[in-house]
């Protein structure tokens, strides 16, 4: 499982704030919504995927792995809309996730993950005064990222565990008797990674000044 | 027996005496009613101390009080004349401490974000960190995986990525707490050859017992005390011949 897509790169795009990216892929989503317009979607989907593939030069298979992923729900809206509305309305609208999800795909793969917890951390500012630490939201949403594939790993342990001693290794039941024990695992790396952020000085938060303004 | 080698430079702290070493005074920890440690006296001056024993014999304990991730119940713990009770930051800032398990310990997605974790909390300026986050996984040859993400290292990489996310923050004394437990051989050997390489007093928790080869002093420790203190040769007969009786 690869949550982390950022490709390394030195290109234009690569170097561009976070915050630049994530707005262009905010106005590009009010943009899509706003003009009713199949042609304009595939422009833009057009003009996503030349960003994507000439100027940040990623891989193919970066923008092809988004769209594999997406490509049932792309079918989906297309049948729902034959049968409920047209084809053409179901193309427009399959065209615009499309288009919003490798433009995604684009900033993701462009774009550190330290860059994209700093403005997380920016925007959670103005909740300082309600007595949020920014900082704080910022390393829960790293620690998000980093943590999904340890416990679909871990998961993945305790299934071949029970499978090994003649459990069920699908279903419901496979389910119900996997999660009490990841549970319990969770709650044990829990404490360890919490004496593992202390040990590394997390309670040290350093004034905003002294936050980091580039990646290293 | 040597004394302490001149590690990196710590954070300045005017009250810090690097002469004191680490000192354990009457310290004992009791969880609830359970004693796991009892009476310890010890102050730790050499560059190399190992600490074996038992599971459950306390000794994983006794290394967290060492930087302060435990507080004892009784007693103090003072690292360069500093009170691991009411200068905990200060003593964190002086030891690093490699944990068992790698995965518990990355706390970013990707290998040079997590380096830069600790100099981050540090405030330590950007140019300065990255700086210092490259030359580390140079160091110990991560420098081709600097924006690979973490979970996809091997067993061994994650290991030396913990502890490079330790070292880049230059204490003066580091604690692994078993470090090899979870490895091959080979990769039991490099981080062997990793912590025989520091400049940095060093304190090692292990069960795997040749790390302890050339090291100055070794504690046994058993149910919560300090049951033999002496030369690896002369502490490890002891801790085998203890673990024979059981």
């Amino acid at each position: 499982m690869t949550l982390a897509l950022y490709v390394p790169g030195a290109g234009v795009v690569h170097r561009l704030p976070a915050a630049v990216k994530l707005l262009a892929l905010v106005v590009l989503a009010v943009a899509l919504f706003a003009l009713p317009s199949v042609a304009a979607a595939g422009a833009a989907l057009a003009g996503v995927v030349a960003v994507g593939l000439l100027v940040a030069r990623l891989p193919v298979a970066v923008l092809a792995r988004q769209a594999r992923a997406v490509v049932w729900w792309l079918g989906a809206l297309l049948a729902v809309h034959a049968l409920t509305t047209d084809l053409r309305t179901g193309a427009h609208v399959a065209l615009r996730l499309l288009t919003l999800v490798l433009a995604a795909a684009v900033v993701t793969a462009t774009t550190r993950v330290s860059e994209m917890v700093r403005v997380v951390e920016a925007l959670c500012t103005p909740l300082r005064l309600v007595g949020v630490r920014p900082a704080r939201v910022g390393l829960a949403v790293a620690m998000a990222l980093r943590f999904i594939p340890v416990l679909v790993e871990r998961a993945d342990r305790i299934r071949a565990a029970q499978a090994a001693r003649g459990g069920s290794a699908r279903g419901v039941r496979a389910l119900r008797t996997t999660v009490a024990p990841l549970l319990v695992q969770v709650l044990q790396m829990a404490h360890d990674v919490s004496e593992a952020l202390d040990a590394r000085g997390a309670d040290d938060d350093p004034s905003p000044r002294h936050r980091p303004q580039e990646a290293p | 027996m040597r004394f302490r080698r001149p590690g990196a430079a710590p954070a300045a702290d005017d009250a810090a005496d690097p002469a004191r070493g680490i000192e354990l005074r009457g310290v004992g920890h009791r969880y609830g009613e359970r004693v796991v440690l009892d009476g310890i006296d010890l102050t730790l001056t050499e560059a190399r101390v190992g600490v074996v024993g038992a599971n459950g014999s306390g000794k994983s304990t006794l290394a967290r009080l060492l930087n302060g991730l435990v507080v004892p119940t009784e007693g103090r713990v003072l690292v360069d004349g500093l009170d691991t009770r009411t200068q905990v930051r200060a003593v964190r800032r002086r030891v690093g401490f490699v944990f068992q398990d790698p995965d518990a310990q990355i706390v970013h997605p990707t290998v040079a974000e997590d380096v830069a974790y600790g100099l981050e909390n540090q405030g330590v300026p950007p140019g300065e960190r990255a700086a210092r986050v490259a030359e580390v996984l140079a160091r110990y040859g991560l420098a081709g995986h600097a924006d690979h993400p973490a979970h996809l290292l091997s067993g061994g990489q994650k290991q030396l990525l913990a502890i490079a996310g330790v070292l880049v923050m230059r204490p003066a004394r580091v604690v692994f707490d078993e470090p090899t437990t979870l490895l091959d051989l080979i990769n039991a050997r490099r981080v062997a050859d990793v912590i025989a390489g520091l400049e940095q007093q060093v304190v090692v928790v292990t069960h795997q017992l040749d790390l302890l080869d050339g090291f100055d002093r070794v504690l046994v420790v058993d149910g919560g005390r300090v049951v033999e203190d002496a030369a690896p040769g002369p502490a490890v007969a002891a801790y085998r011949a203890l673990m024979a009786l059981r």
